[in-house]
């Protein structure tokens, strides 16, 4: 579903992420662990466009989302093209970015009317559909600030769901929330992941939940793959020294 | 005595009747001209084709680093030389509103910049068109927030009218000035402009102090 070969991306001289190459298969839920400037959120970022690669290929289901073929040369892809791969992908933000100028009805069916070309009231039944199932039907009237944060970022899950996305990318969704609201918001990515096709590619420091619910876990090291196994492997005998440093010293502080 | 109560209620219809009206009707145009057009220019200046974008720039700092007296004149005595030629209080609109729309566009610019980008990226993360993104969800936050600026700039405009004078139309300023030059007396009519001014410009602003209080509880 998912491709990086060879990725490299540099912000000036600091290099994030350095022939990169991993794949994701289609329904799986992967989860990237790691210290922070590890390049976790670059990757998701990356995906969604919101970054270029400065070298490499990422292919979406087959698609290249980084290049285009012009005659026999690859050439970076231009806005239009990777408009047209991403609308598969949708993300989940850790600041939720709602928008709070719209009601949380607007927020669900702006860009399904819009992007999607679906009709108002296509759009409003699948975003009633939606707020039904992340627990919010009565806030469908709200302003996102009228919202507590994890109501927000339910709402940002169900606007997200609402593209009917492949693959969804979830960027530290709850390290912006008040630790009791943690548990509800995970218990709902874990039922949809659980219900659904989607691919997800989740940026976490919430290691119960990324054993819990993954199919694959990631550790990141300076832009490199340290480990990649299966949470169970990972998490209770992983191989390498400096997956158990960064497991003991996260586990330490939970 | 030098102040005369009479001549006083006297002038002040006259004055009123000729010139409140035109600096009214040039002062709301002009803020019209000068909104519309500064937000033309302040997305133009945002543009990603390097030329245009160039060209805004350059177009607003000429603006903004000339007189408007000069434009007025440049307007009004040059242009109709080269077949643009338009009476003097539409010449005073378009000059008002070009002028201040290059303020206008400073103002939407920093109004653009304070949204968060996190609302471009969720923008994009749901694919919404960049037009309509720009519409629906960047300018819906930005403008409210510049609006309490905007109207600091029409304060300004009001106070600029007596400048059209010179291509000849009559404001609150010119119309106490023929009351004044025809009855060769002057305290009265001039003081009757000063307190027009006054009186446009205070309600204007507190329209504007209105408008701050507003924006502050929105969102």
């Amino acid at each position: 579903m998912i491709r990086f070969e060879d990725v490299a991306k540099r912000f000036g001289d600091h290099v994030v992420l350095d022939g990169l190459n991993f794949t994701v298969a289609p329904g799986e839920f992967v989860t990237l662990i790691g210290p922070s400037g590890s390049g976790k959120t670059t990757i998701l970022r990356l995906l969604m466009t919101l970054e270029q690669v400065t070298s490499g290929t990422i292919h979406v289901d087959g698609e290249c989302l980084t290049h285009v073929r012009r005659g026999d040369r690859l050439v970076p892809a231009d806005e239009k093209h990777q408009q047209q791969v991403r609308k598969r992908i949708g993300m989940v933000f850790q600041q939720f970015n709602l928008f709070p100028n719209m009601k949380v009805l607007q927020n669900l069916t702006e860009a399904p009317i819009r992007s999607l070309g679906l009709s108002r009231a296509e759009a409003e039944a699948r975003a009633h559909e939606l707020l039904d199932l992340v627990g919010l039907s009565d806030k469908v009237h709200a302003h996102p600030t009228q919202l507590s944060g994890g109501q927000q970022q339910r709402v940002a899950i169900a606007r997200a769901l609402a593209m009917r996305p492949d693959v969804l990318l979830l960027d530290e969704v709850t390290s912006a929330l008040d630790p009791e609201l943690v548990a509800g918001v995970l218990r709902l990515l874990k039922d949809i992941a659980e219900t659904t096709e989607i691919t997800f590619l989740c940026v976490t420091h919430e290691m119960g939940f990324a054993r819990d619910v993954s199919d694959r876990v990631l550790m990141f090291d300076h832009g490199h793959i340290v480990e990649d196994a299966s949470p169970d492997k990972l998490f209770s005998e992983p191989d390498h020294e400096r997956t158990r440093e960064f497991l003991s010293a996260v586990l330490e502080r939970g | 005595m030098i102040w005369d109560w009479d001549y006083f209620w006297e002038a002040l219809p006259i004055v009123v009747g000729d010139g409140l009206w035109i600096t009214f009707q040039v002062t709301l145009l002009g803020s019209i001209v000068a909104y519309l057009l500064g937000m033309v220019l302040a997305l133009l200046r945002r543009s990603r084709i390097r030329v245009v974008s160039t060209v805004t720039w350059a177009f607003i700092e000429f603006i903004r680093s000339t007189p408007l007296l000069v434009q007025l004149f440049f307007l009004f005595f040059v242009f109709p030389d080269f077949g643009l030629k338009f009476g003097p209080v539409t010449t005073g609109v378009i000059a008002l509103g070009l002028h201040y729309s290059t303020y206008a566009a400073e103002v939407y610019r920093a109004g653009i910049e304070a949204v968060p980008v996190g609302q471009w990226e969720a923008a994009t993360a749901l694919s919404l068109p960049r037009a309509r993104t720009w519409r629906a969800v960047i300018l819906p936050q930005a403008i409210p927030r510049v609006l309490p600026a905007l109207g600091n700039y029409t304060i300004s405009m009001v106070k600029e009218t007596p400048l059209l004078l010179t291509i000849g139309v009559t404001d609150i300023a010119g119309a106490a000035f023929q009351e004044a030059s025809s009855t060769y007396r002057y305290v009265e009519p001039i003081t009757i402009a000063g307190l027009l001014f006054l009186v446009l410009s205070y309600s204007a602003s507190l329209l504007v102090r209105w408008l701050e209080r507003r924006v502050g509880t929105l969102h």
